[in-house]
């Protein structure tokens, strides 16, 4: 492969994100290098096992890669701004769309809840870590170098362009011959071993490590949200990797699963996707539900109404899931029998959800409402979800999907329960466990701010998009002539990009702000919230709890605040024991190293260096499998002095 | 910690050997049937499928322990689902793809 083909130069926009890219890492080398920190990084971060820790990780990555995905969205928008535009041309417009559609969903929204999983679950139900440490940070770092693979394509080999799907025949051999499938290939590959495995860890978790006391039914509904959420992400996930893997064979090996010609069959990837696909929506928004859940409870002053049914729903969208990935292709043709079923089951899973709004509503309902951050995201989402659930409802009806199929009506409906949904419910956990996390709370004043440019610049976006799909325009067009009138919408669709992207500006700013100005959280509890999290300091120490709490019953800290609160109160006497804790392991990253050099060499073909990768994976799995000594003790001696600086006296 | 583990299963370095040795024979039958069209199209989906089925099991037995635990119905509602599962994808997709046989 020639050099010119190798590292992308011709186009000014990634030229320049070449130069940043350059600039930026060599600031990063030198800080670090500046203040001595390299030793602290590799320690403290990036061999750490604490799930904490895993979850900050998540969390950064998640908002570089939201600012990478929402660069690629504004230059979209600014592209369809007007008819005729040349800021971009046809094939530069494909590869946009395609990656903000991957990393959006894959490297932006999975890393989201993870680190919603990873910051909050163990708290709330009372563990001191994850069922396997290790393995946590083995899919962070899984997930990390996918990411890192994935962005690497913008400026080395060309970006994928067959859409965030890849339906072949587009993304076969034949018509897209460059690196840029195979990118998208790997890249979600890698990262979704590390996904299944979280799935399969925080399900184990769960099941398993729950505080003494804490019945199934007593666990935080956001628990029960993560618990569904795994279910579907074990179950869901081996589909796209066999479909992945399949297309891989068909462009790496010659095969013919899904190529036009020699009995290959493209419909089946369609298939096959859409049978991850469709889960993959309710695996980013149950999280979402169960934050949500906790949210208006603690703010409402009231505990969560018909907790039953809503963990009922839960389960049942989390099974119901696998049987409505139809509705994606209703115009593929499959009869009208198949159409049919379809049809009806995804018009029966809105009910679940329809149940959960009514929960909230009434748990609002006579409640003492506090009108803070998260409380503010919640009633954000509540009507925003509801809007594009019935635009769902709509877009299941299977005839008149017809007429709604790839237009804009789509795009809009999915970004009205993605963003409403899982992206809102994300900022609602964000400033929800801010505290927690980080020891202070976010400014209020300009987290209001973010949430109204949020919020209206939301609806100013994509509310015009439904119109623009009932007057034609199809999705990933990338520009149209002037005489379609369609020109008054898309300014007002691009200007409501920009507000939200203003949103985002002042949630950097609040984070920084609040880095600064704010004060500490010293109780650990500065919501007066109801679950387990809020029993521990602010942020908590590295073994979560220096005695693992006893549970009675559901609320189990409020509870045990309303009996502090009683005049003959004793407190327990509670002794503190030895810690058994998992060492750091570097073996994670070095592994997450390993599969980037593999999945860089397969992209480029050059077997050479995919099986160079491929023995250090090996060798990396072979180096922990006889790893025995991997715990150490903490004293109570040590225990003391944690807890004594934290300020709580055991 | 390696000690309280073979102590909990006896003799599973052979069961895992036997399942090993299993899931390959059952992979290699598929595989050297279809590379030489030993039987019609259609028998040939079965003996794939039925290879399918009893790999399934050999997995389930040898390498999951679906027997030996404490908990036995944790177990039973993840195989029901897992079934369900199956299910959806196998029949579904059959179900799904007879367009293609009108189309064709």
């Amino acid at each position: 492969m020639q050099t010119q083909h190798f590292f992308i130069v011709g186009d000014p926009l990634i030229l320049g994100a070449d130069i940043s890219i350059i600039l930026v890492s060599a600031a990063i080398i030198f800080v670090l290098t500046y203040f001595k920190k390299w030793g602290w990084l590799w320690r403290e971060w990036l061999t750490t096992v604490d799930h904490k820790k895993i979850g900050i990780m998540y969390f950064i990555s998640a908002l570089l890669m939201l600012f990478r995905g929402g660069v690629d969205a504004l230059l979209m928008r600014l592209q369809l701004m007007f008819p005729n535009m040349n800021l971009l041309e046809s094939e530069h417009y494909n590869e946009i769309f395609t990656t903000h559609g991957t990393i959006m969903i894959l490297f932006m929204a999975m890393p989201l809840i993870f680190a919603m999983f990873n910051i909050a679950v163990p708290l709330q139900i009372g563990a001191r870590d994850v069922a396997y440490p290790f393995l946590n940070a083995v899919s962070f770092w899984l997930f990390f170098f996918g990411a890192l693979l994935l962005n690497l394509s913008f400026v080395i080999g060309g970006s994928p362009n067959a859409s965030w799907w890849g339906y072949p025949p587009l993304s076969e051999l034949t018509f897209n011959p460059g690196p840029g499938e195979n990118f998208y290939i790997l890249s979600i590959q890698i990262s979704g071993i590390g996904s299944i495995a979280t799935g399969i860890n925080f399900l184990i978790t769960i099941l398993k490590m729950r505080a003494p006391g804490m019945r199934l039914m007593d666990m935080p509904l956001f628990t029960w949200s993560v618990l569904s959420s795994c279910i579907v992400i074990i179950a869901a996930f081996p589909v796209l990797t066999v479909a992945l893997f399949l297309l891989f064979m068909d462009r790496f090996a010659g095969a013919h699963f899904f190529t036009m010609t020699h009995g290959g069959d493209p419909m089946m990837y369609v298939n096959l996707f859409w049978m991850w696909g469709h889960p993959e929506v309710y695996i980013v928004v149950l999280p979402a539900f169960g934050i949500f859940s906790e949210v208006v409870s603690v703010f409402s002053k009231k505990v969560i109404f018909g907790y039953t049914s809503m963990v009922v729903s839960l389960l049942l969208i989390s099974v119901y899931a696998y049987f409505t990935w139809v509705h994606h292709f209703f115009t593929m043709g499959a009869g009208a029998d198949v159409n049919t079923f379809f049809s009806i089951s995804t018009m029966l899973i809105a009910i679940p959800t329809g149940v959960k709004v009514f929960n909230w509503l009434l748990t609002m309902y006579r409640g003492r409402i506090r009108m803070t951050e998260p409380m503010l995201w919640t009633l954000g989402f509540i009507v925003c979800f509801v809007v594009g659930g019935a635009t769902g409802v709509m877009l299941s009806v299977a005839p008149a999907d017809y007429q709604y199929h790839n237009s804009y009506f789509v795009v809009a409906h999915f970004h009205n329960v993605l963003i409403g949904g899982t992206v809102f419910g994300m900022f609602a956990g964000m400033t929800y466990w801010w505290p927690k996390i980080f020891g202070f709370k976010l400014n209020p004043t300009l987290g209001k701010w973010a949430f109204w440019l949020w919020n209206i610049g939301f609806y100013v976006c994509f509310m015009p998009q439904y119109a623009l799909g009932f007057m034609g325009m199809t999705r990933r067009i990338y520009t149209y002539p002037d005489d379609m009138g369609w020109t008054p919408y898309n300014v007002v669709s691009t200007i409501g990009a920009f507000i939200m992207a203003l949103g985002f500006v002042f949630q950097v700013w609040q984070i920084v702000y609040s880095a600064k100005r704010m004060d500490r959280d010293v109780t650990g509890d500065p919501w007066d919230g109801h679950t387990l999290e809020w029993s521990t300091t602010s942020p908590a120490p590295y073994y979560n709890f220096a005695v693992i709490p006893k549970v009675e019953g559901r609320d189990a800290f409020w509870k045990e605040k309303k009996k502090r609160s009683q005049p003959d109160y004793k407190p327990e006497k509670r002794e503190l024991k030895p810690i058994h804790f998992p060492k750091n392991s570097g073996i994670p990253f070095i592994m997450g190293v390993c599969f980037f050099i593999a999945g860089f060499g397969l992209t480029f073909h050059w077997v050479w260096l995919g099986v160079i990768g491929l023995i250090g994976v090996a060798a990396t799995l072979y180096a922990r499998s006889f790893q025995y000594d991997t715990e150490y003790v903490i004293p109570v001696e040590e225990i003391k002095k944690t807890e004594a600086a934290l300020g709580r006296d055991i | 910690m390696h000690d309280d583990h073979s102590e909990k299963h006896p003799g599973s370095t052979v069961s895992y050997v036997i399942g090993f040795l299993l899931s390959i024979v059952l992979t290699i039958i598929p595989l050297y049937v279809v590379l030489n069209h030993s039987f019609s199209n259609m028998i040939l989906v079965y003996v794939i499928m039925i290879m399918a089925v009893l790999q399934f099991l050999i997995q389930l037995v040898f390498f999951m322990h679906i027997r030996e635990s404490e908990e036995p119905h944790y177990n039973i509602l993840a195989i029901a689902l897992g079934i369900i599962f199956v299910f959806a994808i196998v029949a579904g997709s059959a179900w799904i793809m007879t367009f293609n046989s009108q189309v064709q």
